[in-house]
């Protein structure tokens, strides 16, 4: 191990560290902050079993497992934007404006439609079948914008122009069978287009888990590839990869990130374009450095947004999804205006 | 294009006179489906023998047809504003909904409804057209600042980044004051609610818009060749382009607050316009009118038949018509770049 990478190793751990320590003193302030307000002494206390009947029903039914999945559903969408910027080789990919997210949505809507009658939505069965839904509905999406995008290879900025267009397309079919569900409604529909962690107990929960424990290191695994395709795709294969095949290995892993967490939070827009650049600005272009650093840096931020959104205007919930747009946008508007 | 310029005034006008007509027919389709279908004779006499007393003449004078004249008119200015938009920016993606004017105009009217809850329709369309004069205002800021200036997909980019930031507030404001279905309404889009009244702030609007589009039609169609050659021929760019951007202000704050953000609709006739019509603008953008209306007519009568008798937001059906076009534009001129 040569000096060089044994200090960015280094540098690794201490942010990793760091964001861990942030992530940990969050949690105990998302846990504490909301309309019932529950000191972080009795917080503590509480997840030590002793606390009253009144604040274990809070914490434990009600607010831990929203907060568990925010941070699976940041920690998700991250590294689902880390993948898709490093397979696209473009700076401003994401799940969210390439339209993945828009139609897992739509796929999620549609097995709700259809199955309404023979499943209740919240009965655990039907949590755990839906994530593979919105997965079928990723991948879907991830088919069509990639042929439409299709012109001898695919040029960068098609795709993200495609992507606009395709995830227009979605929210227009979601709209119209949402409306079929229930005419009346227009909320659930917003859900699913502005990202809300609509449905927080702990079997959703336990349905993301394993997704998020397998795929994440996956990637981490993955993290060389990634680094010899930014190279371009002859340096690549020229060193010996496998672009195309890598290539499409790491973007069902990307869908299959994004899909997973837009079944849990519906379609939270820039979070996976944001971080992957902060993670880049912290660590440089290394992905077995970016990856980690990335899903602790989501987690963070969505958790956070999560918190913002249930406590600014309180006792009214703003969707997460919008705190998350409200925070990055900016962000995004200054990436653009420095790309050529 | 060789074909474009041969085209005859005579076939133009012949386009135009075709167009109306089915304009008028499908006017008369929209009046006569419904919840209750009403036969066309029905119709007829009660636009030309109305009876107070018969509930179904009542239905046509004071609910359907203000609702088809209303869907005429806010296409019609929704297809003007895009001509507009696109003429004075070369740019094949330029449009109100992409870049991100009916947001900025629904954000305004989310705005006023929560903090002035008691005020006129008149006031309530002059601050959408401040809102939409915001999110202008935004886009091309960031397109001058930009590193390699607005091209086609940093419009859309930015577009999609300020209509996010936009319509983040107004969902923040209407959940806070529980507005939530007025701003699902105007996100969506949809003409129910629409009455005579509507029809007279739209025919104000239009009077003062239309007719200022056309007055500058001429100088769009010199900018449309470029800058530089606008300037060489003697012309006060930047005049042209204020009044531009005052007519799309004032089209597109009416249209919204009328209709809500109905999408696409701007893009995809002017381009369709274009290719039938010729490049001068002159004709584009009467023709765009007629076209407009007629898109948006039909949209809504689609709307209510899709899923009747509940209604389908039009601006869903819109989409669905203008995606494929705007995948068609951004595989082709848009991308190259």
């Amino acid at each position: 191990m040569n000096p060089i990478e044994a200090k960015k190793k280094k540098k690794l751990w201490t942010v990793l560290l760091l964001l861990a320590a942030m992530i940990l003193v969050m949690f105990f302030i998302s846990l504490s902050m909301g309309v019932i307000n529950i000191a972080p002494v009795d917080v503590v206390k509480t997840l030590l079993n002793q606390g009253t009947a009144r604040q274990e029903l809070v914490l434990f039914d009600f607010r831990l497992p929203g907060i568990l999945l925010a941070l699976l559903i940041g920690a998700g969408l991250a590294v689902s934007g880390v993948i898709l910027q490093g397979i696209t080789q473009n700076e401003l990919a994401d799940p969210g404006i390439l339209g993945i997210n828009t139609g897992a949505g739509l796929s999620v809507v549609l097995f709700l439609y259809f199955l309404k009658n023979q499943l209740d939505p919240t009965s655990s069965l039907s949590i755990f079948i839906m994530p593979v839904a919105a997965l079928l509905g990723a991948i879907v999406a991830a088919i069509i914008i990639y042929a439409l995008a299709w012109k001898k290879g695919v040029n960068p900025i098609r795709l993200v122009l495609v992507g606009i267009g395709v995830n227009a397309g979605f929210s227009a079919f979601l709209t119209i069978f949402q409306l079929k569900m229930d005419p009346q409604d227009f909320r659930q529909a917003t859900v699913w287009l502005t990202g809300d962690i609509w449905n927080a107990n702990w079997n959703f929960v336990f349905a993301l888990l394993p997704w998020m424990l397998i795929l994440i290191p996956i990637a981490l695994h993955k993290a060389h590839s990634l680094n010899v395709m930014n190279l371009g795709d002859e340096v690549a294969s020229g060193l010996g990869t496998a672009v195309e095949s890598e290539r499409r290995f790491l973007l069902f892993v990307a869908v299959a990130l994004a899909g997973a967490s837009v079944a849990a939070g519906g379609g939270i827009a820039f979070l996976g374009l944001v971080i992957p650049h902060i993670a880049r600005k912290i660590m440089g272009p290394l992905h077995q450095y970016i990856i980690p650093v990335s899903a602790l840096l989501g987690a963070l931020l969505l958790m956070v947004s999560d918190t913002i959104g249930k406590n600014l205007l309180a006792p009214t919930e703003i969707p997460v999804g919008i705190i998350v747009s409200l925070l990055s946008a900016p962000y995004f508007v200054y990436l653009l205006i420095r790309t050529k | 294009m060789r074909s474009f310029i041969h085209h005859s005034n005579t076939s133009k006008i012949i386009i135009h006179i075709l167009t109306i007509l089915a304009l008028i027919v499908s006017i008369g389709l929209s009046v006569s489906y419904g919840s209750t279908k009403i036969d066309f004779a029905t119709v007829w006499q009660a636009v030309f023998q109305f009876n107070p007393d018969l509930t179904s003449h009542q239905v046509i004078q004071e609910l359907r047809l203000p609702r088809a004249v209303s869907a005429a008119f806010v296409g019609a200015f929704l297809a003007v504003s895009g001509a507009i938009m696109q003429g004075m920016t070369r740019n094949p993606l330029a449009s109100p909904s992409i870049m991100g004017v009916t947001d900025g105009a629904a954000f305004a009217l989310v705005l006023m409804l929560a903090f002035a809850p008691g005020i006129s329709s008149m006031g309530l369309i002059a601050s959408s057209f401040v809102g939409a004069g915001i999110a202008v205002a935004l886009v091309f800021m960031i397109g001058s600042f930009s590193a390699s200036g607005l091209t086609p997909v940093k419009l859309a980019l930015a577009g999609v980044a300020i209509g996010t930031m936009l319509r983040s507030v107004s969902s923040i404001i209407s959940l806070h004051f529980n507005l939530e279905k007025e701003m699902g309404f105007w996100l969506a889009g949809g003409l129910d609610g629409t009455s005579w009244s509507s029809v007279q702030i739209l025919m104000i609007s239009g009077a003062i818009g239309i007719l200022l589009a056309l007055s500058i039609s001429k100088s769009i169609t010199v900018l449309s060749l470029g800058e530089d050659m606008a300037t060489g021929l003697g012309q006060n760019n930047l005049l042209i382009k204020i009044l531009g951007i005052i007519s799309i202000l004032i089209l597109t704050g009416a249209a919204v607050s009328i209709a809500g953000a109905v999408g696409f609709v701007g893009l995809i006739v002017p381009h369709i316009t274009r290719f039938i019509i010729g490049t001068d603008y002159r004709w584009i953008i009467p023709t765009s009118i007629l076209f407009g209306a007629l898109l948006l007519v039909l949209s809504d009568l689609v709307s209510r038949l899709v899923n009747a008798p509940f209604e389908t937001p039009v601006g869903a059906i819109t989409s669905l018509i203008g995606v494929p076009f705007f995948l068609y534009l951004a595989r082709g001129s848009g991308g190259g770049k």
